[in-house]
């Protein structure tokens, strides 16, 4: 009978009691900061007082043994004290400048690269993928493992012109900000779903699977006998919101699964105003372990606009101002039918000037 | 695969950014999930395409979110992995630890889970990845007994987050962190018990560099901004001219609103025309900073595709004061609440309903006043639902329908 009382709605620890001393004391009473070095920055205060981070890239799905070995890092140089980005980077703060080197010098022979401040290109955001997701047309952590080892050189060196941010989703869900990122990789179905009319019925609630589609291609239908719904395939366009209210109508497939890559997205506010991302590549396959064909794409697209971009121009900055036919020339992507818009409002993407380059 | 080799997966297990296989590896060599996962993978990768299957519920007593419910579709092949739920813990805001709490954490998932982790998921959540659903509630209970509690999933609040702020940050236009928190512990029956039409996501960002990625992620997004006059040390502002920054060209030359000028000794700034994009501060930290009346701009509705497509979130309240106890901003979120929570339509987020019913009757319908910096441009399109018209002989106002 005797229960112990159950401990609910406690919320989360309050983030004051896991402050660095040096943060408590200074607390909205920075003053500046400046980048010492790739991966390293100092904030000074009011005070005077200073707190320097060292940055540490993370493949953001993490072993328990290795937030340990964090946790030891952070011990031997900060006191115990390190936070995470939300670029799932880890940052450990350190009050004495000379235990910096060794602390970084721990770091890398652990395997994790220092870098991803300022100018460079920093962690991937990204979702589960194959690793742990029902609905990721690609997986995620092979695919940002893949294009982190070409791009780690740009996340260690301040060399870029801006600031270039990637991000992948598996699917159109995109449980991450894809749709605003320099460079956003997603994976996308492209064939319609395969109905399982004798499990739809049993396990999912037609009205709602009907009202889940975005162009209205779904009809409830009555299939050998047994109620269930029908597609009509011109006019699905495989976001696979049916089958997040209806897992027997499935969209994954090896075959026509893949990857396509947009670009020239941005959330911040500096200089130009937060824009999406818009279609560079509308398919490339998915080709396990490596998918060469999607890292040669990012490579490709961070390479000219490094070459080509002014200093602070981020890349949908330097797109608005080359235009996006000289985007396409310079890259090399074939421009086609899928890169117009046909989905609501599609016409305030079209061309209305004559201000073109030639 | 089921004989224990990970041809496909080996190759990811090298290279220079940190492989997310030897995170995998590592659990394994204690944990039989880990060690199915990895099989499973390889699988996966084998036949380029994804082995689990669709949800299932199961949570912990009293609450409708925080946990996802995941099983393989090949529980035959990798048994232990047939149940793999993730629990989502709501993190420190800021996302700052002592290793001490770090290593309570990895304690209680080393005898209940997988040992794999995400520091963090998207939202912001310590996601703790697979467990079986026997193990759900004793992980509950041993991380509230240490002070860590359940973030959100569903139709819910989900887990508030917030960007470095005045922890760390001389440019925070208000306390992202108080604000967070304060939030979260205000909401925690909304972020425990789904009873939204579907997610509603807060971000706290300081600054217009939204360094949380609100306006791309939150349906409410909080940036922080100020009113008066950039700060501005002319020496400082020198002192990069004199190490070699363009300030005409650079600073001055990037500058959304042409405000500025740099004669080569002093800078000089139109801030009634600035539009605190933050570029000439994020150019020179030393030299300019917000200025001194600070608040954050209030906007709502962005989200991901699904499923009506991608929105940013758009401005409702130019400048609102933050600070404790927020109460212009809670009145404002439950006023929004009751709306939508009454005329939403299931799976429609917020930023979607306001398409749907229209800006204006949105604004009406919570008491806002409608105001030009609302909108990019006022409407060009000349179909207008005039709400009123009168009748010949009709001497004073009358709406000629209600």
């Amino acid at each position: 009978m005797s229960q112990t009382e159950r401990i609910t709605d406690i919320g989360p620890p309050k983030y004051d009691q896991f402050l660095p001393p040096v943060i408590k004391k200074n607390y909205g009473k920075w003053r500046y900061h400046e980048i010492l070095k790739p991966g390293v920055m100092v904030h000074v205060a009011e005070s005077g007082d200073k707190i320097y981070t060292v940055r540490c890239g993370s493949p953001r799905l993490l072993s328990i043994y290795t937030i340990r070995d964090f946790c030891d890092l952070a011990d031997k140089y900060c006191d115990g004290h390190l936070r995470f980005t939300s670029r799932n980077n880890v940052e450990f703060l350190l009050t004495d400048e000379s235990k910096i080197d060794s602390l970084i010098a721990d770091a890398k022979a652990l395997g994790f690269p220092v870098g991803g401040i300022g100018n460079t290109i920093s962690n991937i955001v990204h979702t589960q993928g194959w690793v742990h997701c029902h609905s990721a047309a690609t997986d995620a952590s092979g695919i940002v493992k893949n294009v982190m080892d070409a791009m780690c050189k740009h996340f260690e060196a301040l060399k870029l012109p801006g600031k270039l941010r990637i991000a992948l989703a598996c699917c159109l869900n995109m449980c991450g900000a894809v749709h605003c990122s320099d460079i956003a990789i997603l994976g996308v179905h492209r064939r319609p779903p395969k109905i399982n009319n004798e499990r739809l019925p049993q396990i999912c609630e037609i009205p709602s699977v009907v009202a889940s589609c975005p162009t209205a291609a779904i009809r409830p239908a009555v299939i050998d006998g047994k109620k269930s719904v029908e597609v009509d395939e011109d006019r699905c366009m495989f976001c696979a919101n049916c089958f997040t209210v209806c897992p027997a109508m499935t969209l994954n497939d090896p075959l026509n699964d893949g990857v396509s890559i947009w670009v020239g997205g941005k959330v911040s506010n500096a200089r130009h105003e937060p824009m999406f991302s818009k279609l560079a590549v509308p398919f490339l396959p998915n080709n396990p372990p490596n998918w060469p064909e999607v890292v040669e794409a990012v490579s490709k697209i961070v390479d000219v606009w490094a070459a080509n971009a002014r200093k602070f121009e981020r890349m949908g900055e330097w797109i608005e101002r080359i235009g996006w036919p000289r985007f396409f020339e310079l890259t090399g992507f074939e421009f086609r039918k899928e890169h117009i818009d046909d989905f609501k409002y599609a016409g305030l993407s079209y061309k209305r000037s004559a201000h073109l380059r030639f | 695969m089921a004989n224990g080799q990970t041809p496909k997966l080996d190759k990811l297990d090298k290279g220079p950014w940190p492989s997310f296989v030897r995170e995998i590896k590592r659990a394994a060599e204690k944990s039989p999930m880990s060690k199915d996962l990895l099989g499973l993978l390889e699988l996966s990768y084998t036949e380029k395409i994804g082995h689990w299957k669709h949800g299932g519920i199961v949570g912990v007593l009293g609450y409708g979110g925080g946990v996802i419910g995941r099983y393989t579709d090949v529980p035959d092949k990798f048994p232990n992995v047939e149940h793999f739920h993730t629990m989502r813990i709501n993190m420190p805001t800021g996302w700052f630890y002592t290793s001490k709490a770090l290593r309570t954490i990895c304690d209680i998932w080393e005898k209940h889970g997988s040992g794999l982790t995400n520091m963090h998921g998207s939202t912001g959540d310590i996601v703790l990845l697979g467990t079986r659903t026997e193990e759900l509630e004793p992980i509950f209970s041993e991380l509230t007994k240490e002070g860590f509690d359940l973030g959100g999933s569903g139709s819910d609040v989900r887990t508030p987050s917030a960007c470095v702020g005045p922890a760390r940050c001389e440019w925070a236009c208000y306390d992202t962190l108080a604000l967070c928190y304060d939030l979260t512990m205000t909401y925690q029956d909304e972020l425990h018990r789904p009873a939204f039409p579907y997610k509603f996501k807060f971000k706290c960002a300081g600054c217009p560099n939204d360094c949380v990625a609100s306006v791309a992620r939150a349906d409410m997004s909080i940036i922080g901004t100020w009113r008066d006059d950039i700060q501005v040390d002319q020496s400082a502002v020198k002192e990069y001219s004199d190490k070699g920054l363009n300030i005409q060209k650079d600073v001055c030359g990037n500058c959304p609103a042409k405000c500025m000028d740099w004669d080569g000794q002093k800078l000089d700034i139109d801030n009634r025309s600035c539009t605190r994009c933050m570029h000439c501060i994020n150019a020179m930290p030393k030299a300019l900073r917000p200025g001194k009346d600070r608040g954050a701009c209030i906007m709502l509705g962005s989200k991901a595709p699904i499923v009506e497509g991608a929105q940013l979130s758009s401005v409702l309240i130019p400048f609102m004061k933050m600070e404790p106890p927020y109460q212009e901003l809670k009145d404002l979120c439950e006023k929004i609440w009751d709306l939508w929570c009454e005329e939403g339509k299931s799976r429609e987020r917020v930023g979607e309903f306001i398409k749907r019913v229209g800006m204006g009757n949105f604004l009406e319908a919570i008491d806002i006043e409608p105001s030009p910096y609302q909108v990019a441009y006022p409407r060009d399109n000349p179909y207008i639902f005039y709400e009123e018209y009168f009748e010949e002989g009709d001497d004073e106002e009358e709406a000629g329908e209600e």
